[in-house]
């Protein structure tokens, strides 16, 4: 059964930055793109156990700070080695200055 | 403890089962937004320093086989040979890790280009060093120790001028060429990328099957003092710098404080080395890209062991613990660290290494 879970408000996250956020033995990762819109991915890394969240947001991509690799966080699709999963997304709500994420 | 440096032997696998293996690293505390702004890319730079790169290559290599065979020609072939056997090394890094330019295909043109010079395949060396990050100097999972214990210093010094590292190459690259990544390749190149090993492999046989044939044609040495040769007669400066990157210092450790080495170096050399004379830094924080070393080194220097003034200090620092490590292989520097600086992590570390070797070793 999936859940809305509230992640953090909207201000907790900088334009064109990520957050990781922590639920129920879970890690995701909330981004804010330079357009203003908000994204969920799973929180770490699909090479090694790396948490996303010391990473660099460019654009739409995330950099892994690990070996560098990216995805692009809106579709979670693996852009650069040596990353070659694609990365789980999840849905987003934003209501009131609080940002929310539907979890399994 | 003697070491098994191979990727299938048993110190790999017991650093799979202590934990040493993909283990989390140290690292210094740095403000979420210093290290964001630390962590920018821009393409500006890094244009300035290839077109700078290459652009030497050409005016050099010309005044070479514009006076060859004048013996006046050996300082441009001295210096062509820097930029194209050492350069090439620290380029091949920097856009491996694509933080060198902000675009992406101004990093993978550039990563082509060094790998070929410097002679490694560009589809297997980009996984070889990513394990070269998750498992920095750990026995039997790191595929880039560059001094394994006891050091051999006869393969060490000819390394200056490229002889192992070209002789271990080519029939690499033949191997390649036919059958593919071999099967150590293959503990750490994704199945995905095989074809891929295979397709750069001829291109670069190609290459230099190319070049040895106009060589032949017109029975002269010269398309290989520009194509090929420099690898050997202009290694000299990456096996320096690079050695001093770790030698002497610990292994099976998971914090880069011990393991790394940050020197200050002369502007030529850091031009050539790309700043990655900022080692530890670099490896703490991988994704900081070389021009921002020195901002970075600036922010963190209070938590690492002081740097080495110079290259030959560094040497003098590092020579003799490799001579030591000759007859105790067990021993390494431990650099102390300033005050106020997070301590080693000594409960694991001693775990994982056994006897601390200070105490184990007589000095000399
Ligand atoms: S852990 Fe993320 S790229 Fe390797």
């Amino acid at each position: 059964m999936s859940q809305w879970i509230r992640a953090c408000a909207t201000d907790d996250v900088d334009e064109e930055d990520l957050i990781r956020f922590d639920h129920a033995g879970e890690t995701y990762a909330i981004y804010h793109s330079p357009e203003g819109d908000f994204f969920a991915t799973a929180g770490k890394c699909t090479h090694e156990d790396v948490h996303l969240c010391d990473g660099l947001v460019m654009g739409h991509l995330v950099e892994c700070p690990k070996h560098n690799g990216q995805f692009d966080y809106r579709t979670g699709e693996a852009k650069r080695a040596p990353v070659c999963v694609n990365l789980r997304t999840y849905p987003i709500r934003v209501e009131a200055g609080a940002v929310f994420i539907e979890v399994p | 403890m003697k070491r098994d440096y191979s990727l299938l032997g048993p110190d790999g696998a017991r650093a799979v089962e202590t934990g040493l293996a993909a283990a989390e690293w140290y690292h210094t505390e740095v403000p979420r937004k210093v290290m964001k702004e630390l962590m920018q890319r821009s393409d500006q730079p890094a244009i300035r320093d290839t077109v700078i790169w290459l652009g030497s290559m050409v005016v050099l290599a010309g005044i070479g086989i514009a006076f060859w065979p004048s013996f006046w020609t050996i300082p441009a072939w001295l210096a062509y040979g820097v930029l194209y056997g050492s350069a090439s090394d620290s380029r091949w890094h920097e856009c491996g890790h694509g933080t060198a330019f902000r675009t992406a295909w101004m990093n993978n043109a550039v990563y082509e280009i060094a790998s070929f010079m410097i002679m490694r395949n560009s589809a297997t060396w980009r996984w070889s060093h990513a394990r070269h990050h998750t498992d920095t100097y750990i026995v039997g999972r790191d595929p880039e120790i560059a001094v394994m214990r006891p050091p051999a210093f006869f393969k060490l010094i000819l390394n200056f001028f490229g002889v192992f590292d070209v002789a271990a190459a080519l029939p690499r690259l033949a191997y390649n060429a036919v059958l593919g990544p071999t099967t150590e390749e293959k503990t750490f190149v994704p199945q995905s990328e095989w074809g891929k090993v295979a397709r750069v492999a001829r291109i670069h046989m190609a290459i230099y099957l190319a070049t040895l044939a106009l060589a032949i044609w017109l029975g002269s040495i010269l398309p290989l003092m520009v194509i090929g040769l420099p690898r050997l007669y202009g290694a000299w400066h990456h096996v320096m710098t690079g050695l001093l990157q770790h030698g002497g210092l610990a292994d099976n450790v998971i914090d880069h404080r011990l393991n790394s080495r940050t020197v200050y170096m002369n502007p030529i050399s850091r031009f050539v080395y790309w700043n990655m004379n900022y080692h530890v830094e670099h490896h703490m924080f991988p994704m900081v890209p070389y021009h921002a070393l020195p901002r970075l080194h600036d922010a963190i220097k209070h938590d690492l062991p002081a740097p080495n003034p110079s290259i030959a200090a560094g040497f003098a620092e590092m020579w003799p613990a490799l001579r030591r490590q000759l007859r105790y292989e067990d021993y390494f520097l431990r650099r102390e660290l300033p005050e106020g600086a997070k301590p080693y992590r000594e409960d694991f570390h001693r775990a994982a290494l056994g006897d601390l070797p200070e105490t184990a070793i007589p000095a000399e």
